[in-house]
């Protein structure tokens, strides 16, 4: 009992931060109909831009956690989000009204750059994090084998994916930015008609998508503590089976799919086996795309000649 | 004239505030990721900094920005110049086409007279030469490949080097079935190809079986998998597909990995028995190839013969693709590909269509795996990453969907200056990607060559074809 409950604090905390990765597949789709399969890629500069900025502030002498994290947040909020705004200016608004498959390949060409890049800039080995926050604090105690404990990171990651899923969903559902959001992507055409600067939107999509992804990065580096040029590609997949479970599209059911992708994943590891868990979550991608395309809370897609 | 020097400054000016604007952008881009380096564990922990790099890469930014700013402000000129240049040369090439064999005749016999051990090479070239003038591009391919062995006996890198291109030479085919012709994307065809090598490599060592009694087995294994995969997830759509499809080779490389009882997991398979020439080892033994034929033993013998046999295999999935493609499967794969809508509506069923598609291509991915397998005579999962998948994509794409010589082309191209730039293999990687959006940007329809659908209605129609795929029929 103990453990499972253990299990379910740890599956929450790896399930928000694939949510917050699985909340830039699904807007990004949302609006313009496309995978964005450099967006697992993103979410890992995120995280060596703010293991950069981490140590760099140690090296200046600022080590008060709270000020140190807050402008980390900053630091890798913005530059990442700068990634995302080139990716999207590079390699997907040209292929706007191309064909299908075109802004597919051209993001896979994109994740291999941005994954080769960094291996080029910072190196293939590990990077690590010294522990920054530390402390547990017990939930339960029966007196058996297992005591059921929450991290302080653990309640960091889970707060902030709330904090940042509360703002976010008040910026789509009350916000000027939203509401030409909600207009991009009901019918990207009739919006650009009504006088919204589609490709503004757009961008701005991309560098909110980022942004989250970045928050996802820095949660991953403190709380794995360890990174390296590759944590992209698995993180991208899991976030994106997360977003297809939730229902492409739908914001909740990003964070819900990240939720239960993270607890499916731990579940999976904690009872059953660890090497075989990235084929659970795969599993699971397979499964339901087949027998549940729209995901738990998507609209069904209606096909157009 | 003060009007045109009006225009010069004001395009001058346009490039310099071009090349401001992309060189703050790449400073905030590479302040962190390129200003510093992380140490690890080995190097000390703490930071580097690297201002010299971020200076540079960031100068780089400027001038290149600049630079292109001003062509594309100056595009219509440059292009117009650059196309006569084009035609003229064509022109005299076509004029003088008599004159230009003779020139080309006459520098190889001077060639072989001052260095007569190079005579293999001369002839391949003369040869290529010739046969490409008289029977166009494909023919000379294909000469060049069958005398690419006579001119490089002696140079087993080199010869090396050849198969690994001709193993993604026939990949590519392979892949162009599924991706060109059904227009399925498919981001995990290496799976099949790992299937066809653990194949032959479990089959041959477990049972015995020779070369060629496995290689139509690891063939099916990779058609029973592919139609496996393809049953339940052919209804998906284009991008959904893609991504299920990668889903599915990661999940073979992880059974893999993990199986150690079957597959000897991250350790490989070794000593996987080497093809023989129809059942005659290559050995210098009694009954060896050398000894049969009454030639002196060389190692080279089954590298040439290696050579030949994908050599074979990559014209026999070409072949088959250009004969399947006249056939009423390869018309629905083809008219599947440009509007999957109206194929149904034809009656046409597009999952049996599908599947035919991508079991054929995962049947040469079989092959090219169990080749692969017996080449190396050693393989483990390493060889079947992602990475692999999409270098054989690009393949495709850069080669054009659809197009068999495209494919040709830019697998010779990117897997031999792959081989060849081994040391620069990120910097490789990073260009390869960046390759990737560009063909998609300027050349969606590929570089090398575009492809029309086979058969399609020349009359009456009010948009064209190539709209219609591209959406916006």
């Amino acid at each position: 009992m103990e453990y499972f409950l253990q299990q379910l604090i740890n599956g929450l905390a790896l399930g928000s931060i694939y949510g917050l990765v699985a909340i830039g597949y699904t807007m990004v789709y949302g609006i313009i109909g496309m995978i964005n399969f450099a967006h697992g890629d993103i979410f890992m500069v995120g995280a060596f831009i703010a293991l950069i900025a981490f140590l760099i502030l140690i090296a200046i002498g600022i080590t008060a956690v709270p000020l140190a994290l807050f402008l980390v947040l900053l630091i890798a909020m913005l530059l990442t989000s700068l990634y995302g705004w080139a990716v999207e200016r590079i390699a997907y608004r040209p292929l706007r009204g191309s064909f299908r498959l075109a802004p597919l390949i051209s993001a896979i060409g994109m994740s291999i750059v941005l994954q080769n890049y960094v291996q080029l800039a910072q190196g293939a080995r590990v990077k690590t994090l010294p522990p920054l926050i530390t402390g547990v604090h017990t939930l339960l105690d029966l007196g058996n084998r297992f005591v059921v404990q929450i991290s302080n990171i653990q309640i960091l990651i889970i707060v902030t994916t709330f904090a940042l899923m509360t703002g976010f969903s008040w910026l789509v559902s009350s916000t000027s930015l939203g509401r030409d959001m909600r207009a991009c992507e009901q019918d990207l055409k009739m919006a650009a008609l009504l006088g919204v600067d589609t490709n503004r939107t757009i961008s701005l999509t991309f560098l909110i998508g980022a942004a989250l992804a970045s928050v996802a990065g820095i949660m991953y580096l403190l709380y794995y503590g360890v990174i390296d040029f590759h944590i992209g590609f698995v993180a991208g997949v899991k976030a994106f089976t997360a977003a297809v479970l939730g229902g492409i599209g739908s914001l909740p059911g990003a964070m819900l799919g990240g939720l239960l992708i993270g607890l499916i994943e731990t579940y999976w590891s904690a009872y059953f086996s660890v090497q075989y868990k990235d084929v659970a979550a795969f599993s699971i991608l397979i499964i339901v795309l087949i027998f549940m395309p729209t995901g738990i809370l998507g609209r069904p897609e209606v096909e157009k000649v | 004239m003060s009007a045109a020097r009006t225009e010069n400054a004001s395009v001058l000016s346009h490039a310099l505030k071009d090349a401001l604007l992309a060189s703050i952008v790449a400073f905030g881009l590479f302040i962190l990721l390129l200003g510093f380096l992380i140490g690890d564990a080995r190097g000390g922990m703490g930071l580097t900094q690297r201002p010299a790099l971020l200076a540079s890469v960031i100068g780089i930014v400027f001038v290149g920005r600049f630079l292109i700013s001003l062509l594309y402000y100056n595009a219509p000129a440059l292009r117009a110049a650059l196309t006569r240049a084009w035609t003229a040369i064509l022109d005299l090439a076509t004029q003088y086409k008599t004159a230009l064999v003779l020139l080309v005749v006459a520098i190889a016999i001077g060639w072989i007279f001052f260095a007569p051990a190079q005579w293999p090479l001369v002839v391949m070239l003369v040869a290529t030469l010739l046969v490409g003038i008289s029977l166009g591009f494909s023919a000379a391919f294909l000469v060049f490949a069958i005398l690419f062995p006579v001119a490089f006996y002696d140079n087993p890198y080199y010869l090396g080097i050849a198969i690994i291109v001709l193993t993604y030479v026939m990949l590519g085919w392979g892949l162009n079935i599924v991706v060109g012709l059904a227009g399925l994307l498919d981001l995990g065809y290496v799976a099949f190809y790992a299937v066809g090598a653990y194949s032959y490599a479990i089959i041959a060592q477990m049972y015995g079986w020779s070369f060629w009694a496995c290689l139509p087995l690891a063939g099916l294994f990779a058609a029973f998998f592919g139609i496996l995969l393809g049953f339940p997830v052919l209804r998906l759509r284009g991008d959904y597909l893609a991504i299920v499809t990668l889903a599915f080779g990661e999940i073979v490389r992880i059974v893999l990995l993990n199986w150690v009882s079957f597959t000897n997991g991250p350790n490989g398979i070794g000593s996987i028995p080497r093809a023989s020439f129809f059942g005659i080892p290559f050995n210098a033994e009694e009954n060896g190839f050398a000894a049969t034929f009454g030639l002196e033993f060389d190692p080279t013998h089954r590298t040439v013969f290696l050579f030949y046999l994908i050599l074979a295999l990559a014209l026999i999935t070409n072949w088959v693709t250009l004969r399947l493609r006249k056939l009423p499967v390869g018309r629905a794969w083809e008219a599947l590909r440009e509007d999957e809508i109206a194929v149904r509506s034809l009656g046409i069923n597009p999952t049996n269509t599908k599947l035919t598609a991508f079991a054929i291509g995962a049947m040469f991915g079989g092959f090219a795996g169990a080749f692969f397998a017996t080449r190396q005579g050693f393989i483990s999962p390493d060889s079947f990453t992602f990475p692999e998948s999409a270098l054989i994509l690009a393949i495709v794409v850069l080669g054009g969907m659809g197009s068999q010589i495209g494919v040709a082309i830019a697998a010779t191209v990117m897997t031999a200056s792959f081989e060849l730039f081994r040391e620069f293999e990120q910097f490789r990687l990073v260009i390869f990607g960046f390759a990737m959006v560009g063909i998609m940007v300027w050349r969606p329809r590929g570089l090398i060559s575009t492809r029309e659908p086979t058969a399609y209605l020349k009359e009456r129609k009010t948009i064209s074809v190539e709209h219609v795929a591209e959406g916006r029929g």
